[in-house]
């Protein structure tokens, strides 16, 4: 199973919120295990789905160096059950960063209606914890499939420039366009 | 106009039960906030984003928690702290009461030993220079 609790980001706006959306569905395991006879996406995976969506935007604000992980759940705050069928909107707000961290407040919807209000802290990892988290390449296909570079922004309303790290993917990218573009 | 020591008293409060989910009574001054509040050192991160939208200020890690000091082998030797580096720590931190620390100076005490007053006063001394500066 891959532990990605997002399905795409809708909207991105560096350095101040992103929107992701979530569909659940029957065929998630986790909806077996949570509440036998009723199956609802347990709110932990929406936490989670928060997290990489709130994780992502803290990230960027470091070209995606950073090791962002999620240190505190500060606040969460669930208003109904969410079940197979149901798409979530989680839409994430970087309210204060520094060096070494950030805090988001994010609330998930359904169609408009409140679903829970979280507030996150980040911590970035320092020397002490060497492992790498992901390698660029995996991060950039991630990115990709989360459709980041498609919605992403600047402040000012200019599409999100690809960091550096990613380069050497996107050459590869630019050379197949080019083949395509007469 | 300037906020007085019980108004910086109650906000510090009001972040440390925010952050920690202690109850508001827990919270004297003479409280550490490792042993007493229970705080981990993520926590403090935490505390530091509210103290500084609570009072609009900017906190610098490194003047809560003097790194640069407590990891110097210039100020360190045998994972106690030096008298040189006792005297650096009153330096930065004057309104830091020592006295305890300095009878075990082992640099991973320095953290455990801060109480809440000790939190209020750090707040004070950085709300004098937000007011000398302005």
């Amino acid at each position: 199973m891959r532990w990605l609790w997002i399905d795409r980001f809708v909207e991105f706006v560096s350095g101040k919120y992103a929107v992701s959306i979530k569909n659940v569905t029957t065929v998630e395991e986790a909806l077996d295990h949570y509440l036998p006879h009723f199956p609802m996406f347990p709110p932990s995976l929406l936490i989670e789905g928060i997290a990489q969506t709130g994780g992502l935007l803290v990230s960027e604000q470091h070209g995606f160096r950073e090791r962002v992980v999620l240190a505190k759940v500060a606040k969460a705050l669930f208003r109904r059950p969410v079940v197979p069928g149901e798409q979530l909107r989680y839409e994430v707000h970087l309210k204060d960063q520094n060096p070494h961290g950030a805090l988001v407040h994010a609330t998930a919807s359904i169609n408009g209606q409140p679903a829970a209000e979280v507030e996150l802290m980040f911590a970035h990892l320092d020397e002490r914890f060497p492992d790498e988290l992901f390698t660029a390449e995996e991060l950039y296909q991630l990115l990709v499939l989360y459709r980041l570079f498609e919605v992403g922004r600047t402040v000012d309303g200019r599409p999100l420039p690809i960091p550096e790290i990613f380069e050497p993917f996107i050459e590869h990218r630019s050379q197949d366009s080019n083949k395509r573009s007469p | 106009m300037a906020a007085t020591s019980e108004e910086v008293f109650q906000k510090v409060r009001a972040a440390l039960v925010d952050a920690l989910g202690v109850d508001e009574e827990e919270v004297t001054p003479e409280a550490t906030m490792v042993g007493d509040l229970g705080a981990e050192s993520i926590d403090f991160l935490d505390i530091m984003f509210k103290l500084e939208q609570s009072f609009g200020i900017n906190i610098p890690r490194s003047e809560l928690f003097p790194d640069d000091i407590l990891n110097n082998p210039n100020y360190v030797q045998d994972g106690k702290v030096t008298s040189t580096g006792i005297s650096e720590l009153k330096k930065r931190m004057p309104y830091l009461d020592l006295s305890s620390f300095e009878q075990h100076p082992v640099v991973q005490n320095f953290v455990s030993m801060l109480t809440v007053n000790d939190l209020c006063k750090f707040i004070e001394s950085k709300l004098a220079e937000k007011s000398a500066g302005a």
